[in-house]
């Protein structure tokens, strides 16, 4: 909460638009965004919670959006931005402890967040189709 | 001690009440905390909502109201809305310069986190107890 306002123009540290993206400067970026996302996604499971304690129609109203195809697209969304929040997170943790920021670990970390986060999306939602075919 | 001679504070008493910001590291750590938390209470929720899914409502209700669901459910919503509110605080600090506009949007992103977080909390209250 530190007041940010200059006292005088001074020069400003270089922003994005200077530098070569990078695979771990984007990825970081995206775990900004994807934790936006869930931020507002969380209307989704306040709306599924409290359907749920309102009654059968209200209930079967939050079925009708799950089970439609804009409902599905974004829960399957969600279900992708919460698996790469989450092991960008552990990403995080492991960095916390002052390792893997070497050059080739930091870039297969990020790697493994990316490839990670698709496969454990695409295989819960195989399992719940398996399970229950969806919602 | 080499602090500044125009200070008559100890280190100590300048340290107590935590530093300029008086929060200290208390935000990195809770988003930690929280974050820990999430991850098996996340892993939870997706398994909780897979098998749901496609139940009907007499079914949904009653999982859904059932202790050792209920409960679980209850963590990840304190520790989610609680995470965010933390994780949103950070974007508008360092996006939004105006302060004006910052203390609006800090006051409701408070006011998001918490209604969701009591919204859902309540409604899996009423789940368990009946009613």
């Amino acid at each position: 909460m530190a007041d940010p306002k200059p006292v005088s123009e001074r020069p400003l540290s270089p922003h994005l638009q200077i530098y070569r993206p990078m695979l771990t400067m984007m990825m970081s970026i995206v775990h900004r965004i994807t934790g936006a996302a869930l931020f507002f996604g969380t209307l989704l499971m306040a709306w599924w919670l409290i359907a749920a304690a309102s009654g059968p129609t209200a209930y079967a109203t939050f079925q009708w959006f799950a089970g439609s195809i804009i409902g599905r697209l974004v829960l399957f969304g969600y279900t992708w931005a919460l698996f790469h929040h989450m092991l960008g997170g552990i990403r995080h943790f492991i960095w916390d402890t002052g390792r893997g920021f070497g050059p080739s670990e930091r870039e297969w970390l990020v790697r493994a967040n990316l490839v990670g986060s698709i496969v454990l999306t695409v295989l819960t939602w195989i399992v719940a189709y398996a399970v229950r075919g969806g919602f | 001690m080499s602090h500044s001679k125009s200070s008559m504070r100890t280190p100590l008493g300048r340290v107590r009440g935590l530093g300029s910001a008086r929060s200290g590291t208390e935000h990195f750590w809770m988003q930690r905390v929280t974050a820990v938390a999430n991850v098996p209470l996340s892993l939870f929720v997706i398994g909780l909502i897979i098998t749901t899914a496609g139940s009907n409502y007499a079914a949904v209700k009653a999982t859904l109201g059932a202790p050792l669901v209920a409960i679980p459910l209850i963590l990840f919503v304190v520790s989610a809305t609680w995470h965010m509110r933390l994780g949103m605080q950070m974007i508008i600090e360092d996006y939004v310069p105006a302060e004006g506009t910052k203390v609006v949007l800090l006051l409701a992103n408070t006011f998001f986190s918490v209604a969701v977080g009591m919204g859902c909390v309540f409604a899996i209250l009423k789940l368990s107890f009946g009613v």
